[in-house]
C-alpha cells in the first residue's frame, strides 16, 4: 500500500434501521487491502459503536477513515446535543439512551468503553450545544 | 458442531447460505442486547436471539459470527436476509425459546466462551 487511503460517509441519523452501513462498508474495504483479521475487526467495532452513537445520541454525522501503513485513523464528527461530562460518559453502564433505543437491543451504556478498549488511542472533543468530534485510532503492526 | 447440526438440533428453518452448514463452529452466545454482544462477545461464532432488526445481522457481521439464530419463531424481512447473505452468515428460526435453545446446544457440546479442543 503507497501512501493513505481516506473514505468518506455520511451518516443518517434519521433512520435507526439504516445505522452501521458504514462500518460494514469500511469492514468489507479493509478485507481488501488484506489487513489481519484481528485488526479489521478492533476497527469495525470500535467503529460500529461509535456510529450507532451517532444515530441515536446527535442525530447522525460524518465518519472519516484514514489508512496509512502504520494506522487506521476514524474520525467520527456530529452536531449533536454533546456530551457535557466525558468521564461519566465513558463510565461502563452510563447510559441515556431511552426505552425505545433499549427495546431495539442498545443502550446499555458499554459503547464508549468498548471502543477505547479496541483502539490504541481515543479521544473525544465535545461542546454541549455545538457537537462531537470522537477520534480513534489503531496500529498496524510490522 | 456443524452449523447444520444446530439447525437439526434447533428444529430450526435455514433463511439463507445453505453452502455454509458445513462450517464448524466452537462457541455460542444468547442475547437480546447488542451492546452486551458488543461489549463481552470474543470469539462466539453463533448468535441466538429474539431481537430482529438489521443492527443483529450487522453486529454479528462486525464481531464475525458465522450463524445467527432467530428463537420465538421470530423472522427477519427480506432485507435483513439480504444483508446477511452478502456477508455469508447462516440465518436460522426456531419455534424454541432462547433458554431452551441455548440449553439444547450447549447439552450438546456448544459452549459458551471456551473454544472446545
Ligand atoms: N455522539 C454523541 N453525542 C452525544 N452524546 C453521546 C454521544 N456518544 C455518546 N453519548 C453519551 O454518552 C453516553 C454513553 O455512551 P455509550 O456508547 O457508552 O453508551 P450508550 O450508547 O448509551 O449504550 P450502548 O453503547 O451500550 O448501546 C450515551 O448514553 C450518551 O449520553
Ligand atoms: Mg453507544
Amino acid at each position: 500500500m503507497n501512501g493513505q487511503l481516506t473514505f468518506h460517509f455520511d451518516v443518517d441519523g434519521s433512520d435507526f434501521t439504516s445505522a452501521g452501513q458504514a462500518s460494514v462498508q469500511v469492514k468489507k474495504d479493509l478485507r481488501q487491502l488484506g489487513l489481519s483479521p484481528e485488526i479489521i475487526r478492533r476497527v469495525s467495532i470500535a467503529m460500529y459503536e461509535g456510529e450507532i452513537n451517532m444515530v441515536i445520541h446527535a442525530g447522525g454525522g460524518t465518519a472519516d477513515v484514514v489508512v496509512t501503513e502504520e494506522e487506521i485513523e476514524i474520525i467520527l464528527t456530529d452536531h449533536g446535543p454533546g456530551i457535557r461530562d466525558i468521564a461519566q460518559a465513558m463510565q461502563e453502564g452510563f447510559s441515556t439512551a431511552p426505552d425505545n433505543i433499549r427495546s431495539l437491543g442498545f443502550g446499555a451504556g458499554m459503547g464508549l468503553p468498548n471502543m477505547k478498549r479496541y483502539t490504541d488511542h481515543m479521544d473525544i472533543q465535545s461542546e454541549v450545544g455545538v457537537g462531537t468530534v470522537v477520534t480513534m485510532r489503531v496500529s498496524i503492526p510490522k | 458442531m456443524k452449523i447444520g447440526t444446530i439447525q437439526e438440533l434447533l428444529h430450526a428453518e435455514l433463511l439463507c447460505c445453505e453452502e455454509e452448514l458445513n462450517r464448524e463452529v466452537f462457541s455460542a452466545c444468547g442475547s437480546d442486547m447488542m451492546s452486551d454482544v458488543l461489549a463481552y462477545v470474543k470469539d462466539q461464532a453463533v448468535l441466538l436471539t429474539g431481537l430482529v432488526n438489521p443492527q443483529v445481522i450487522r453486529t454479528a457481521e462486525m464481531m464475525d459470527m458465522k450463524c445467527i439464530v432467530f428463537v420465538r419463531s421470530k423472522r427477519p424481512n427480506s432485507e435483513m436476509i439480504a444483508l446477511a447473505r452478502d456477508s455469508g452468515i447462516v440465518l436460522l428460526a426456531t419455534e424454541m425459546r432462547l433458554y431452551e435453545a441455548c440449553g439444547i446446544l450447549y447439552s450438546n457440546g456448544l459452549v459458551g466462551n471456551k473454544v472446545a479442543t
